[in-house]
């Protein structure tokens, strides 16, 4: 049916959505009920003062009658098959379509606007870069000044005889320049922190359940002494905000409460205050490897005698939970370095893996790196069985020679000629 | 008569770098910081060679290379663009806008004394 020919019926679903009688409308344009019920069952066609005046009485724009909402619902399922780039045999069928299925051509519709705006979204985070005047000019500001650090640092380095006064005149440029760098990284630093609204961080559950850990500094007391059961802590906490980062931090805290009931703090903390020697606390304890890394990570650095810092992933390698610890770079996003001993123990399960590491990078620390990969089932008969890794991180005095050279992510990598390199690092070689 | 080169970048510091390491290779150094006339004070000075900032206070380096290459007696006359946007994209757009060279900052002196030298050659050779 056209869609001039259901004036009538737009009329009537108008008063009805208003809750006018019919006799009361008729009485507003000044016709009789019954020739008003003939115009509403579309059996007889309007238009010029009538119309205007019933569309007065309605509240509504004249076309709103006669053309209906569906031109723009129209308009949009003929932009949809456009720009589906596909010739759509039944175009000239679109109006039909609508009137016919106004439910499925609005989700049609629906669709395609999402489909619009999400691209929209895609171009403008892909351009920020580009287009972002404040980013482009943080970034152009902390270069700048990197280059100007670097041409002056380089004649001062390389200028065998240098006149006392253009010395002093790169000396003083060079600290300037540094001081204008500090400024315009924490600048820019400031600026994409604010850029990650809390509104972002919402829904990355792996960021909120570190800022949970990190409030009771990796420590809960409350499960330790057994004031509080994992489940009390979690509905409690104002850091877990979605469910999923609160089914993550409570499955990590049962892990948590079961290694503590296994060894108590005060028992494993006189254990620990002798020397570290994990092999030895399982069989004292009579656990597994896994659990003793899990504890030792978990108990505070003033116990421990020096601070730790623990990953734990699944079989897939990706990290289930991380503890940072300065100097050793845990990636936030994405998959971290291949030569993490935490692999190779995922590699080889049950075989605990001990190595020495450094991480590549400006301030090369190195670190004694303990880990091994257990099965997160029980074993059985015809099912392959499914690994869990931990690996707990402790600082060494010194970094020692022949330690394995480790990274954080290929992404920031700076490591050269690694067989195990999935992507180019972003960092320029002179970094 | 001795080599001349005009350097319009806005940050201080580079240019004292710049003009010490030019100067010391027997370069004359005028240096300008605004994009707005650069074109006027290029044509004025009929330098050897120019060396070019991308983002410039009053019209950026893309502008002033477009400029240039319309005038009739500059066509031809090198220009090294420095810039800390180093994409592809812009770089394509830099060569197709007449740059005889193009560097991201943060560069070497070593890389920017070669290029001068070597756009020198190739600009007396042509």
């Amino acid at each position: 049916m056209a869609r001039d020919t259901l004036t009538g019926s737009r009329i009537r679903e108008r008063r009805l959505f208003l809750g006018l009688r019919q006799a009361a409308l008729a009485r507003q344009v000044e016709i009789s009920a019954s020739y008003l019920n003939l115009i509403e069952h579309n059996r007889r066609r309007i238009g010029g003062k009538l119309l205007v005046d019933l569309a007065k009485a309605l509240g509504v724009e004249p076309s709103m009658l006669t053309e209906g909402a569906e031109v723009a619902l129209i308009a949009t399922l003929r932009e949809a098959a456009a720009d589906a780039g596909k010739p759509v045999a039944e175009l000239d069928h679109a109006d039909e379509f609508a009137g016919r299925f106004p439910g499925w051509a609005e989700v049609l519709a629906g669709e395609h606007r999402r489909v619009a705006t999400l691209e929209r979204t895609v171009q403008v985070l892909s351009d920020r870069l580009t287009h972002d005047p404040h980013l482009a000019a943080s970034l152009h500001e902390v270069l700048s000044t990197a280059a100007a650090i670097r041409s002056t640092a380089s004649i001062l380095a390389e200028t065998g005889e240098l006149e006392p006064e253009w010395r002093d005149r790169f000396h003083r440029n060079l600290n300037e320049d540094s001081r204008r760098l500090a400024e315009s990284s924490k600048s820019l630093v400031s600026f994409l922190d604010q850029s990650n609204t809390s509104s972002v961080r919402r829904g990355v559950p792996q960021e909120e359940v570190e800022a949970f850990f990190t409030a009771h500094d990796y420590h809960f007391s409350a499960i330790e002494q057994g004031k509080a059961t994992p489940k009390q802590l979690v509905d409690e906490s104002p850091e877990l905000l979605s469910d999923a980062a609160r089914s993550r931090a409570l499955r990590a805290l049962e892990l948590y409460s079961a290694d503590a009931a296994k060894m108590p703090l005060e028992k494993i903390g006189r254990a620990v205050s002798t020397g570290l020697d994990p092999a030895g606390l399982a069989a004292a304890f009579n656990c597994d490897l896994p659990q003793v890394l899990r504890r030792l990570a978990a108990l505070p650095e003033d116990v421990l005698g020096r601070p730790s810092g623990l990953v734990l992933c699944d079989a897939s390698g990706a990290i289930l939970f991380r503890k940072p610890i300065a100097g050793f770079a845990l990636p936030r996003f994405g998959a971290s370095c291949p030569l993490w001993p935490l692999y190779a123990a995922l590699a080889r399960p049950l075989v605990p893996v001990r190595r020495q590491v450094v991480q590549h990078g400006r301030h090369a620390a190195g670190f004694e790196c303990l880990a091994m990969a257990w099965p997160q089932t029980q074993p059985d008969f015809d099912r392959d069985p499914v690994y869990r890794a931990v690996m707990l991180i402790l600082p060494l005095a010194e970094t020692p020679e022949g330690a394995l050279a480790v990274g954080s992510s290929c992404r920031v990598c700076s490591g050269r000629d690694c067989v195990a390199r999935r992507e180019p690092s972003i960092l320029d070689e002179e970094f | 008569m001795g080599r001349h080169v005009v350097l319009i970048e806005d940050e201080p510091n580079i240019i004292e770098a710049i003009r010490f390491l030019l100067t010391r290779d027997g370069w004359t150094v005028d240096a300008h910081s605004d994009g707005s006339d650069a074109v006027e004070v290029i044509k004025t000075a009929r330098p050897d060679l120019v060396i070019l900032d991308l983002m410039l206070p009053g019209k950026s380096g893309m502008e002033i290379i477009k400029d240039l290459r319309d005038e009739e007696g500059l066509r031809n006359l090198p220009v090294l663009m420095l810039t800390a946007r180093g994409q592809a994209r812009d770089r394509d757009m830099a060569e197709k806008a007449g740059v005889s060279r193009f560097m991201t900052k943060p560069f070497s002196n070593t890389e920017v004394l070669a290029a001068v030298r070597d756009l020198h050659a190739q600009a007396n050779q042509g």
